[in-house]
């Protein structure tokens, strides 16, 4: 994994100053959604072997969440985007 | 070949010149019973128990590599039943117990070495959950201690008793814990599979698995296509990645935990120790090099290998608890992919396809439950039915509820 981050406020940030969530990927369903859907979001992981969407918080930086867009096997990263950037360009919610 | 004491001595009579290979290699055949993916640990004791508890030898191990060169060769070698959780207790112990005898049973010196695991504790409220951890193994009829802070003094004097911020108060002991060499593993299981005639077929990827009216009916292999009755998943970390070729939705995560060992010293760590206010774990090998890990690095990965900042942290967690490894060199260090599952325990259990069966979401716990895990996947695999010890192992327990968080760490797969 790559020892440097590039925060979209910050700039370039040392790993050690984010925390890792987990997937971004899992859209959340409505509030009304079926169990189904519910199960899906909270459990079920693609876990694709390749690149990967991963929800990274800045906790030792601008406390903002992110979504750090990488490799899981090479480690390359591609590029760091707000969550709020990332959720918009979605399309939901 | 049947190893003992005469056996050593009759082959040094003819100088070490007469061994045979522990296990053959053979070709794969067009067909069998039971196709087992995956090679590691879990499998190999997979195929030993089917072939020795449940009479069927017509099974074929597919591994992609070579026998042993994931997880069950790139793991801190500890086996412990010190669980709390109904879901999680009766199996490790039954795992335990299958340790207990497992030289014997399967003819091969793995160096089970029970040498007692203390879980260290530094608050009153880690104390009071560690004695309600220990109570609880007592009602499943598992022995464990609370040990006081100066029973520890006592055993472990080079501990840091000094710790201003972590002061250590006591531990939960369980004496029957220890270690077990873990290549040794493989190979004891891999040779007594192969004695029962089960092919072990090294360096044969699994590229894609073979469906008919809903069944499966063998698997595409980089040595072609090998027909099958029953197909059983024993991936690990790529677990999804074998899954998805059935089209299983699996709640995994790969993630990436690093091991390491130092240079080999004079023996100083006479137990498996784990320090309650990090995740640092470490014992000594019987060739004198410590070994210890701690956490996983927190981000998805299927790379064999980890990143430094995990390295560093390692080291200061250890050093916290054991100042004098300061001065302790590191000879190696290595990563393996871990399946972690969205409550940190397993699944042994059936899938959506018929023929098809799923062992996986071992986090990396997984080296501990090799027996019990090839034992009761086993019996699924030969009868159909579910071992009552890992009843609670389901597939569909997180849409049903009843998920078993041994930490309560919720559906989060890199706290576990």
């Amino acid at each position: 994994m790559a020892s440097l981050i590039t925060c979209p406020h910050c700039g370039a940030r040392p790993k050690e100053e984010f925390s890792v969530r987990g997937a971004a990927m899992p859209a959340r369903p409505s509030p009304m959604a079926k169990d189904e859907a519910w199960h899906a979001y909270v459990y079920i992981r693609d876990n694709p072997k390749g690149r990967y969407q991963e929800y990274w918080h800045h906790a030792a930086g601008c406390r903002r969440w992110l979504v750090v867009d990488r490799d899981n096997l090479t480690h390359d990263v591609f590029g760091v985007t707000d969550a709020a950037d990332f959720v918009q360009a979605r399309g939901i919610e | 070949m049947r190893y003992s004491a005469y056996s050593i001595f009759k082959q040094a009579l003819s100088g070490n010149r007469l061994w045979t290979p522990a296990w053959r290699e053979p070709e794969p055949k067009p067909h069998y019973d039971v196709i087992i993916v995956g090679g590691g640990g879990h499998g190999l004791s997979t195929a030993y128990y089917l072939a020795k508890e449940f009479g069927i030898t017509n099974v074929a191990v597919v591994e992609k590599g070579y026998i042993g060169s994931g997880n069950v060769g790139r793991n801190t070698t500890i086996i412990r039943s010190n669980y709390l959780l109904e879901g999680n207790n009766p199996f490790y112990e039954f795992s335990l117990k299958l340790w207990e005898g497992i030289e014997k049973d399967f003819n091969y010196n793995a160096m089970v070495s029970q040498r007692g695991i203390i879980n260290l504790f530094h608050s009153d409220g880690q104390r009071d959950e560690y004695a309600r951890r220990g109570n609880g193994m007592r009602m499943h009829g598992v022995y464990a201690e609370l040990l006081d802070r100066e029973q520890v003094r006592r055993m472990m004097p080079y501990l840091n008793f000094d710790h201003a911020r972590f002061p250590i108060m006591g531990g939960l002991y369980q004496k029957r814990g220890g270690t077990v060499r873990h290549d040794a593993v493989a190979w004891g299981y891999a040779r007594g599979a192969d004695q029962r005639g089960v092919d072990i077929i090294q360096h044969c990827e699994v590229t894609g698995i073979r469906r008919e009216n809903g069944v499966v009916t063998g698997v595409e292999t980089t040595k072609g296509f090998i027909g099958c009755n029953k197909l059983a998943l024993a991936a690990a970390g790529n677990t999804t990645t074998v899954g998805r070729m059935a089209d299983l939705e699996l709640p995994i995560e790969t993630h990436v935990l690093q091991a390491f060992v130092s240079e080999g010293l004079k023996p100083v760590i006479d137990h498996v120790i784990t320090y309650g206010a990090g995740h640092f774990y470490i014992s000594q090998s019987d060739k004198g090099g410590l070994v210890f890990g701690a956490e996983i690095d927190f981000y998805s990965s299927y790379a064999q290998r980890g990143n430094l900042q995990t390295v560093e942290h390692t080291m200061e967690e250890g050093v916290s608890l054991i100042p004098g490894l300061s001065r302790a060199k590191v000879l190696r260090s290595w990563g393996g992919v871990m399946d972690m599952s969205m409550d940190g325990s397993p699944i042994i259990d059936r899938t959506p396809v018929d023929n098809l069966y799923l062992n996986c979401g071992w986090c990396y716990g997984g080296f501990k439950a090799t027996p019990a895990s090839g034992f009761c996947f086993a019996h699924l695999i030969a009868r159909n039915e579910t071992h009552h010890v890992s009843r609670f192992m389901r597939l569909d327990r997180f849409e049903r509820g009843y998920t078993i968080d041994e930490a309560g760490k919720g559906p989060q797969p890199n706290l576990h």
